[in-house]
């Protein structure tokens, strides 16, 4: 088996052919291979919801990059995760409208009632909980992602309305 | 006044699509511009028109275009036209309302911008979490290759354009329109030495124009009904209107199409209903996050560029954060600089550990440990990190303009913390 080979073998054990199907398809807009390295690490969460590092490998290869380059550009974007996130990601506003509104407090809340911290992961996987600059709504200030969902005036009452229920099941 | 910008948005904030948009005389311009309009013609009239850049920098838009070498004068290739919709400025909030409530608006300037610097490709690099926006966008570009909107030879003349949407994988220094390209290739955003500049070789080291929401918004009624026109729209010295938009303690937070050179007190007092009733207006940021503060003293200027700049402050995004006198200044300062810290690209050690340094003593400050001393580093910190030349790019210098501003302003608080030992907001 020559070299080439074995590096196509180990590629194919590393990523999906659906992956390697979509990331072939935004090659067609780039001049270069790395070109679309944010691009196929986005596919690749997509999926997996998260990067692990044999899928960052087989990314790297895939593009023809070193892992190393693709690890500076894995690691340099918010939204890239390279540990494994819970089924929804909380993006919580930490910014300043945000802040003026009294999103510590809320944090804290939301925090004691998941029993999480930042970059930290409920123990029954539903949340995964990390600051994010701020989401540009500040007109509804606090605010936070949850998943897809965009949650403004954020109170008391809708974190308990929110993840009351999150708790309990992770008392169950 | 009349409703530029935000025609089409209503209370309700609902899309629209391509057949209320042409209704209320979409693609006017853009039909205009391709039956008689030569790429020079609308370039002259962008530029008659003054519109500057409501991105922060407020370049003037038609200068900005006029870099772009003419065909003859460089290799054939590629041209791009680059929608700069990463809106993340802390305070600011206009963009988001623009795409998602008339996203064919946004499509339609760009078309035109496209038309006139000769770009055949065009990107719209949006903030991944404007989930919303994103998808407004994409089904309007639909209709539009479905039109005939895009695509080959648009409504028959001999122009094409490719139009896609890009989500962004999130830094805040994105927003930097190098570092915007570089991310666009595929790579850490990290802002590039200039020049060259992108106007000249940007995206694939073609010639590119990278633009702001906003600003390519405006461009359809300036060639629909041209810059004389547009330039009666504003009331002091800028052309044309603005989103202006208040966040923080006041009763009707919100975010207003008003014509330039709207006063600040009217923004503040009209529009946003004046402060809630217990706070009191200690200060503002006048157009996001890296603006320098300015106080009540300053209410009655005009919100035009060069105006809020001879007041010690900038523009910037037009969207104001205010400060209530319940608020602890030093702690809304080290809000912002943990936000510039966390989001430096790193290249350059003034920002990479300049940032960080100035966060810790403010923490310090804030959290009672501060020292007499204390308030000296941070003035070193401002005279060094925020002076144009000793970092990479703008990042670092417009973090440091809430922070001097603040200890010119709010000085007595700052020595407060540390003489109390205790922030005596709490």
């Amino acid at each position: 088996m020559s070299k080439k080979q074995i590096i196509q073998s180990d590629m194919s054990s590393l990523l999906s052919a659906e992956e390697i199907a979509e990331i072939d398809a935004e090659l067609a807009h780039v001049p270069y291979k790395s070109g679309a390295a944010i691009d196929a690490l986005k596919i690749v969460q997509a999926k997996r919801g998260w990067v692990s590092d044999e899928c960052l490998r087989g990314i790297a290869r895939h593009l023809e990059m070193s892992d190393e380059e693709l690890e500076g550009v894995a690691t340099f974007y918010n939204l890239i995760y390279r540990r494994p996130v819970g089924e929804k990601v909380i993006l919580f506003c930490d910014s300043v409208s945000c802040w003026i509104s009294g999103c510590d407090d809320i944090k804290t809340a939301i925090s004691q009632r998941l029993g999480i911290d930042y970059g930290e992961t409920t123990s029954d996987n539903s949340y995964t909980l990390l600051p994010v600059p701020c989401l540009g709504a500040c007109d509804r200030a606090p605010v936070m992602m949850i998943g897809d969902e965009l949650v403004t005036h954020i109170d008391d009452e809708k974190v308990t309305a929110l993840f009351g229920k999150a708790i309990r099941r992770a008392e169950e | 006044m009349e409703k530029v910008l935000t025609r089409n948005i209503g209370l309700d904030q609902k899309p629209t699509n391509l057949q209320a948009y042409e209704a209320s005389g979409g693609y006017q311009g853009l039909r205009k511009a391709l039956a008689e309009l030569s790429p020079k013609d609308c370039q002259d009239i962008v530029s008659d028109s003054n519109l500057r850049g409501r991105g922060g920098a407020g370049f003037p838009t038609g200068m900005k275009w006029s870099f772009v070498p003419a065909d003859e004068q460089c290799t054939p290739g590629h041209k791009y036209l680059v929608c700069n919709a990463d809106e993340m400025e802390p305070g600011t909030f206009k963009d988001r309302l623009l795409m998602e409530c008339d996203p064919h608006q946004l499509i339609e300037g760009m078309i035109l911008a496209a038309y006139t610097i000769g770009a055949d490709i065009s990107y719209i690099f949006i903030r991944g979490e404007y989930i919303v926006a994103t998808q407004r966008l994409r089904d309007a570009l639909q209709e539009c290759y479905a039109a005939g909107l895009l695509g080959n030879n648009i409504l028959g003349s001999s122009f094409s354009l490719d139009m896609y949407v890009h989500p962004s994988a999130g830094r805040y220094i994105c927003g930097e329109e190098t570092a915007l390209i570089n991310a666009l290739e595929g790579k850490r955003a990290n802002p590039r030495a200039k020049p060259p500049f992108p106007q000249v070789s940007g995206l694939w080291g073609r010639p590119t124009i990278v633009n702001n929401v906003e600003t390519l918004c405006n461009i359809p009624h300036i060639i629909d009904r041209g810059a004389d026109w547009y330039k009666t729209l504003g009331i002091g010295e800028d052309a044309g209107t603005k989103l202006f938009g208040v966040s923080g303690k006041v009763n009707n937070p919100g975010c207003w199409e008003l014509p330039m050179g709207t006063p600040i007190r009217e923004i503040i007092e009209e529009h946003a209903g004046g402060m809630q009733e217990g706070y009191q207006l200690k200060g503002f940021l006048p157009g996001g996050g890296s603006t320098d503060f300015l106080t009540s003293d300053h209410l009655d200027l005009a919100m035009d560029y060069n105006v809020i700049g001879a007041a010690g402050s900038r523009m910037g995004t037009g969207t104001m954060i205010i400060l209530d006198d319940r608020t602890c200044p030093v702690a809304m300062v080290l809000n912002l600089i943990r936000f510039f810290a966390h989001e430096s690209c790193g290249f350059c050690t003034p920002c990479r550990d300049g940032l960080p340094w100035s966060r810790q003593v403010l923490q310090d400050i804030e959290e009672g440990r501060g020292q007499p001393e204390d308030l000296e580093t941070l003035a070193y910190q401002v005279s060094y990190i925020g002076a144009i030349g000793n970092t990479h790019c703008a990042l670092a210098p417009g973090a440091m303009e809430p922070l001097q501003s603040a200890l010119k302003y709010f000085y007595d608080d700052f020595k407060q913390h540390i003489s109390n030992g205790r922030c005596p907001y709490h």
